[in-house]
């Protein structure tokens, strides 16, 4: 049985007056105990709403509704109430936001934050806390702990503020760690350290980590099974390599096309996907991807593709998908 | 983790350290920035000299504040009470007291009334406030009816005009001191608690509350631990502000005559609503309180604006 069973995830934003959005429209995968999960997808495409909606941090308010299940071991987060999934939180299931400048708060030292979790969790206090939050901090490579716990999150770098609020994420040792865009609003080099902490920390550990991004490079580094977004959509889902090695979704092609490379030709234009994220074909009236797919054929339009498995619980949502190995000349 | 960019990261660190070596939390970086401000430095200066005069004015005052000492040569029926002379810098009052000891002595009264009234108004607003946000932010459907009922209650305080409120709350308790400290600190009630619901309702949609709710941190705790604390700051400026007001608008109430009606304690507000008698006999004796109630109330305006902009985070360099 995978740790984290997603179902038929889908979450519709409705407001008066305003047409009802399917931000996520019936995702479904699974995550092993350990294993790095990757979501990957263009902004818009329902991974954030995704994560948030499996820490049930969606808001609950009329107009907002989530289907489907996730079930965690015997609980369903989707269905699980406030005062049970507060316990869940920061406990077996964390997550690491985007922007760690905001993520914390600027009034308080960085210590009292960590100690929080302990106390909340592992009902650590005092001195013990104090410790223990520490021996977390040296733990995600910040040093001179004692000194940084005293501190406020300006005094922090960018990847020090990341390294903090990992820490809290990891405080009370979580089954499932969804880290969402982690790396984002930090430079280059400091990216590579912040996947070079979290692979550290799954491998160690036995966490395991959805993450989610739109950046190819961290999930050809990190991940160990890819889930390809798009429209709320699962389009394509494969281990790693099949997914690099030989993509079947025009979409995921797209993707890997865009990606800038070193041993790309001189003068060689960047691939870009024609038309942008605006563009699309609602699901229940065919491929959301049709209208910017350059392998369109007439069975795109008219209903929507079902999700082919092919071997190696390589899945993608396509009727005509690229594919390496049979190159028909024309 | 290469050792080279661990080297980099590192070297960033220490320097960074070094640059932040004095500052420490927002609010002390944000008295640095006021000391460094020489608008906020006037202010200061005014309100040391008022709160100095406030403590030992009954000491200093060269007569006794109460005592007639010039009853023979004030005629004030007649429109004779004598000026400025040698003995007495600000010449006698109406009653023939001695009117730089009385200004010396009401300070005190006045600071009192501007901070005490300003206390009141500041802890029934922020509760209000602090209980409206705290249930707005985070509390649900009925977090949302809580919330909506006490800032109905505010939008009514508020909707009154500040004087007849002030004036009604007076007559309903009598004319004394305590009544137009209340009254004062009333009125102030809505602002303070429009003020802190407002920001703590902004600042229950941050990040760092959604951070804190994925740790799974209780909802009393967060309201407390995280959002109050950022919240704070417009209030303690509010607050600043407000003592300003305050004096002047106990001044005001005194009068109308909803003060204190004996005499016997100064007070720089009564002693301005009984000038008002002989403004042409002698218009100084309404000068000198009122120019006692526009200084200290620029003093605590000017750093109050000082305040303002050393805590936002909008203007920070």
């Amino acid at each position: 049985m995978p740790l984290l069973d997603v179902k038929d995830l889908s979450v519709t934003f409705a407001r008066r007056g305003q047409r009802t959005v399917r931000a996520v429209d019936g995702v479904s995968f699974s995550v092993e105990a350990g294993e790095v999960v990757g979501l990957v997808g263009e902004s818009g495409c329902g991974k954030s709403v995704t994560s948030l909606a499996l820490m049930g941090l969606l808001p609950k308010q009329r107009g907002v509704t989530i289907g489907g299940s996730a079930m965690f071991g015997d609980t369903d987060l989707l269905k699980t109430d406030e005062r049970t999934m507060r316990d869940i939180r920061g406990r077996d299931v964390a997550m690491i936001f985007q922007d760690p400048l905001s993520s914390l708060n600027p009034v308080i030292p960085i210590g009292i934050q960590v100690t929080e979790v302990l106390t909340r969790h592992r009902g650590l206090t005092g001195a013990k806390a104090t410790a223990e939050a520490t021996d977390l901090l040296n733990r995600v490579g910040i040093p001179d702990p004692t000194r940084r716990l005293k501190e406020y999150p300006h005094q922090l770098s960018g990847g020090m503020r990341q390294r903090a609020l990992i820490a809290m994420a990891v405080a009370c040792a979580p089954k499932l760690l969804i880290a969402d865009e982690p790396t984002t609003a930090l430079d280059v080099t400091i990216q590579a350290q912040i996947l070079e902490l979290l692979r550290g920390l799954v491998r160690d550990s036995g966490t395991a980590l959805v993450m989610i991004t739109h950046d190819l490079g961290v999930v050809a580094g990190m991940c160990d099974t890819v889930n390809v977004l798009y429209a709320g959509r699962v389009v394509e889902s494969a281990r790693r390599k099949p997914l690099f090695a030989d993509p079947r979704h025009p979409y995921t092609t797209g993707l890997l096309g865009s990606v800038p490379r070193l041993d790309a030709g001189k003068g060689e234009r960047l691939h870009a996907i024609r038309g942008s994220v605006r563009d699309v074909l609602p699901w229940p009236d065919g491929c959301a991807f049709a209208p910017r797919c350059d392998r369109r054929v007439d069975a795109c339009v008219g209903e929507p593709p079902a999700l082919v498995e092919g071997v190696h619980r390589h899945a993608y949502r396509c009727v005509n998908p690229e594919s390496r190995t049979v190159e028909v000349p024309s | 983790m290469s050792t080279k960019t661990d080297k980099i990261d590192r070297l960033g660190e220490l320097t960074a350290a070094k640059q932040d070596e004095h500052g420490v939390s927002l609010w002390t970086e944000a008295f640095r920035r006021v000391r460094r401000n020489p608008t906020a430095l006037v202010g200061i200066a005014i309100l040391v000299i008022f709160v100095l005069v406030a403590i030992i004015g009954p000491w200093v005052a060269p007569y006794s504040p109460t005592d007639f000492i010039g009853k023979g040569e004030v005629r004030s029926g007649q429109g004779i009470i004598p000026g400025p002379s040698a003995e007495h810098w600000l010449g006698y009052d109406h009653q023939g007291r001695d009117e730089l000891s009385r200004l010396l002595v009401g300070a005190r009264q006045t600071l009192l009334v501007g901070i005490i009234s300003t206390l009141i108004g500041l802890t029934i607003g922020a509760l209000v406030g602090g209980i409206a946000g705290a249930a707005a932010g985070l509390g649900g459907r009925v977090g949302r009816a809580v919330d909506s009922v006490l800032m109905r209650i505010v939008d009514m305080l508020l909707a009154l005009p500040s004087l007849l409120l002030a004036v009604s709350i007076a007559a309903l308790l009598g004319a004394s001191l305590t009544t137009v400290m209340i009254a004062v600190g009333v009125v102030s009630v809505p602002i303070f608690a429009r003020l802190l619901r407002g920001a703590m309702v902004a600042q229950a949609n941050s990040d760092y509350v959604l951070a804190a709710t994925s740790l799974g941190v209780k909802r009393t705790k967060i309201a407390i631990g995280h959002i109050l604390p950022n919240s704070l700051a417009p209030v303690i400026v509010q607050a600043t502000l407000t003592l300003a007001t305050a004096i002047i608008e106990a001044a005001a109430l005194s009068f109308l005559g909803l003060g204190n009606p004996d005499s016997a304690t100064p007070e720089w507000g009564l002693m301005l609503a009984e000038a008002q008698r002989f403004l042409d006999i002698r218009p100084g004796l309404a000068i000198y309180p009122a120019l006692g109630i526009i200084i200290t109330a620029l003093g605590f305006t000017l750093l109050g604006e000082a305040m303002r902009e050393a805590l936002d985070p909008k203007l920070r360099k």
